[in-house]
């Protein structure tokens, strides 16, 4: 039983800001029943139990006995779960993201709760853990994880209303939170759990994991591999709040998302994931990509929600959900594929997003307004990582990454911004001199061939190994002094096609062969 | 003795091997989040511009270090990142590595000059670039290979765009005139399939090799075809 001496002394900050009159050493004969329960099924690896107590008793006791308090001390519950050490680590987990959810957290309540995630992390690292966790708690942790170090960072960078007290703390505790230990942790989660080269066996057929949705049926534990995977998705957003979209697409490499796989097996994690998917290739210029995907986790939230009403998270999706439309909004506009787009998610879209999309295609003061106001809405909570620095005079710097990327981006978008005039006038013509498009788009002949270019390498992407991919749904090339232009067809899968028919046809006269005419 | 005097001579040799072998790639491979390696990713970046090789990852790894630690950022480093990752266009390293970049260090003189370079070329004005390039050449020249790397990309973008292109905008796009043109083309003649027409009215023209992107009937052969493990669906029928 590690509990950290400071903890009790700190209890009477707890939820400073709720009812005074909470008792952290109350335990409610609902929450005694809560942990014995909770502790028993995960001494008995009953699965479908914890996960049962954790999604929903965990949230009807919070609502009903704790809407603005705190849960019970881990010291107070600690003797009904036989002191036990990993127990009342995981307790302690749930305790601060309800307080995270519920109140705000003090200064000293962050970095406790920091000491605990290193020491969870810690035990799990070292091979101690022989539980069976639902993967929507494991999940939970390493997201939990990654958002308390962004609200961490959020809170450090306000420095201007600081108290001398909170900055003697924040130098006291200058390792709680640092970026370094965030990214190791979560980087060493991958690597102990050997999670990648899993994936790897999995295609040869040596290794289950995906198939068993990470669970471990042969008695073991899914605890350091299933945290392992699903770090991978919290490197991928910790890099993208860093604004290190090419690092953060690497991260998850191991993962195909072009496949089911366990990041699909909970809602937060599948949105998690494709949300940052999306956002780093929209950074990237990867327009078509971001779209695909964008597009299909729409249109599975579309079809899903409904199931997630009474879920904890149901909020969180929709809020992503309005994001992922917003940013599908600015894809279309730098790359009009709308095609790709299926009929329900684009019907959603027209209906939120149509009259800024087609304000935007004017590239003009307003058009540009509505650029800043959609990124601004649904980017990530951008961080920067440094320490502030207390010497100097106490300024608020927890706004310079987003303003940071938001110039970034709307300076490509300023690049960009003749390419949706010359696409309009290449769409009615299949050929076309270049004196006389310039004349219509009223600039000279260089001007126009810069324009053309740029439209070309915009819309034309290129990856670390060369290969280049076209993002274009309208495209042309130049003879000389003539343009041709061709529209792009989608590409039929013919194959694709017969081959299901062969399949099909099989099938069917495996069928007539069973018919015995008598 | 002398026997003594190989052995341990090669022994130091094996030495130096093994840690420029180990170094920095592995490095950032094995120990990205690690404050320790930044002397050496310093170091690497110096290096990438000597060998005229280059690494996105180490060198966004270091990025990411003076992201956390800004008291250890090296501007002059920085410089050299910005122009390696300015000749890796047409990928977007450069933006990838201004992301990382505060924006106050970005105000500074030398990077404000590398930002409108990259915005030139961004927006396909080679003329403008060239000019400009001229023009802060102290920054540049410390980068060998500097010129071919631009060249490189603008023969990138008209090959996408033309398949037949003047001589004069080829010229003013690599900033080649003359006879070391007649160079640039003849090698290219020999070596990436261009060939010359001659027009009547305007001088040479250059046609450039044709790909799917300047001749899009290219294209559609090439994407009708049937991966492998959809195959493999059929199989147990055909056998």
């Amino acid at each position: 039983m590690a509990v950290t001496p400071s903890y009790e002394a700190e209890q009477p900050a707890a939820g400073e800001s709720a009812s005074t009159g909470y008792d952290p050493n109350y335990v409610p004969d609902s929450v005694k029943s809560f942990v014995v329960h909770m502790y028993r099924h995960i001494r008995e690896k009953n699965v479908y139990e914890i996960h049962q107590m954790y999604e929903t008793s965990f949230q009807s006791i919070s609502e009903r006995l704790f809407k603005d308090s705190p849960w019970p001390s881990v010291d107070a519950v600690a003797s009904y779960v036989d002191n036990d050490h990993v127990f009342c680590l995981l307790y302690r987990e749930m305790w601060y993201r309800h307080l995270y959810a519920r109140l705000s957290p003090t200064p000293k309540q962050r970095i406790d709760s920091w000491d605990n995630y290193c020491s969870l992390f810690q035990v799990v690292l070292h091979g101690v853990v022989n539980m069976q966790l639902p993967n929507q708690w494991l999940w939970d942790m390493v997201d939990e994880f990654v958002y308390q170090f962004q609200s961490f960072c959020q809170y450090r960078a306000k420095m201007k209303s600081k108290t001398e007290q909170e900055i003697a703390l924040l130098r006291q505790y200058d390792q709680a939170w640092n970026v370094y230990g965030v990214l190791n942790f979560l980087q060493a989660l991958v690597e102990k759990s050997m999670i990648i080269q899993i994936l790897e066996q999995e295609k040869e057929g040596l290794e289950q994991f995906t198939a068993t949705d990470g669970y471990d049926y042969s008695g073991g534990s899914n605890v350091l591999k299933v945290l392992g995977y699903f770090s991978m998705i919290g490197l991928l957003r910790v890099h993208c709040l860093l604004g290190d979209y090419h690092t953060a697409l690497k991260c998850i490499v191991p993962i195909d998302i072009t496949q089911q796989g366990v990041y699909t097996s909970v809602i937060g994690s599948h949105i998690t994931t494709i949300y940052h998917y999306g956002f780093a290739n929209l950074m990237l210029r990867r327009y078509v990509e971001a779209i695909r995907e964008f597009n299909k986790i729409l249109l599975y939230i579309f079809k899903t929600k409904q199931y997630h009403q009474k879920s904890p998270q149901y909020e969180q999706i929709l809020k992503k959900n309005e994001q992922m439309y917003a940013l599908l909004a600015v894809s279309l506009s730098l790359c009009p594929q709308v095609k790709l787009v299926e009929e329900t998610v684009n019907s959603q879209l027209r209906e939120k997003y149509g009259e800024k999309m087609s304000r935007m295609q004017g590239y003009d003061d307003d058009a540009f307004t509505l650029y800043d106001e959609l990124f601004s809405y649904a980017c990530p909570k951008f961080i920067t990582p440094s320490s502030p620095s207390y010497e100097e005079t106490l300024v608020n710097y927890n706004q310079d990454a987003y303003r940071l990327q938001l110039k970034l981006f709307l300076y490509e978008v300023k690049q960009q911004q003749l390419l949706s005039g010359v696409r309009t006038f290449l769409k009615v013509y299949s050929t076309i001199s270049l004196g006389k498009l310039a004349a219509y788009m009223e600039v000279d002949e260089p001007t126009l061939r810069t324009i053309l270019m740029t439209y070309k390498h915009k819309t034309h992407s290129v990856d670390s190994d060369g290969k280049i991919t076209s993002n274009a749904d309208l495209d042309f090339y130049v003879d000389d002094d003539m343009i041709h232009v061709t529209e792009s067809k989608p590409a039929k899968r013919y194959g694709d096609y017969f081959m299901r028919q062969i399949v099909k046809l099989e099938g069917i006269m495996t069928d007539i062969d069973r018919i015995k005419l008598e | 003795m002398g026997r003594e005097i190989t052995n341990s001579a090669a022994a130091a040799n094996q030495k130096q091997q093994s840690t420029t072998s180990y170094t920095v790639e592995q490095l950032v491979a094995v120990n990205p989040y690690n404050p320790d390696i930044l002397p050496d990713l310093e170091n690497y970046v110096n290096e990438q511009v000597s060998t005229q090789t280059y690494s996105l990852n180490a060198n966004l790894c270091l990025l990411r270090l003076y992201q956390v630690e800004p008291d250890r950022m090296s501007t002059k480093i920085v410089a050299r990142i910005l122009i390696k990752a300015l000749m890796a266009i047409p990928a977007p390293d450069f933006s990838l590595c201004l992301f990382l970049i505060p924006e106050r260090v970005q105000m500074e003189e030398q990077f404000k000059t590398l930002i409108v370079l990259s915005h030139y070329l961004e927006t396909a004005r080679f003329r403008q670039f060239w000019d400009e390039a001229a023009k802060s050449r102290h920054i540049l020249e410390v980068v060998p290979g500097f010129e071919q790397a631009i060249q490189a990309y603008a023969v990138h973008v008209l090959s996408l765009t033309y398949q037949k292109v003047a001589r004069s905008v080829l010229a003013e796009s690599i900033n080649i005139e003359g006879p070391a043109l007649d160079k640039f083309v003849e090698h290219h003649v020999a070596n990436s399939g261009w060939a010359i027409e001659k027009s009547q009215t305007k001088g040479q023209l250059i046609i450039l090799p044709p790909t799917e992107f300047n001749h899009p009937e290219l294209k559609k052969s090439a994407s009708d075809g049937i991966a492998f493990e959809n195959i493999t669906r059929i199989l147990p029928i055909l056998g």
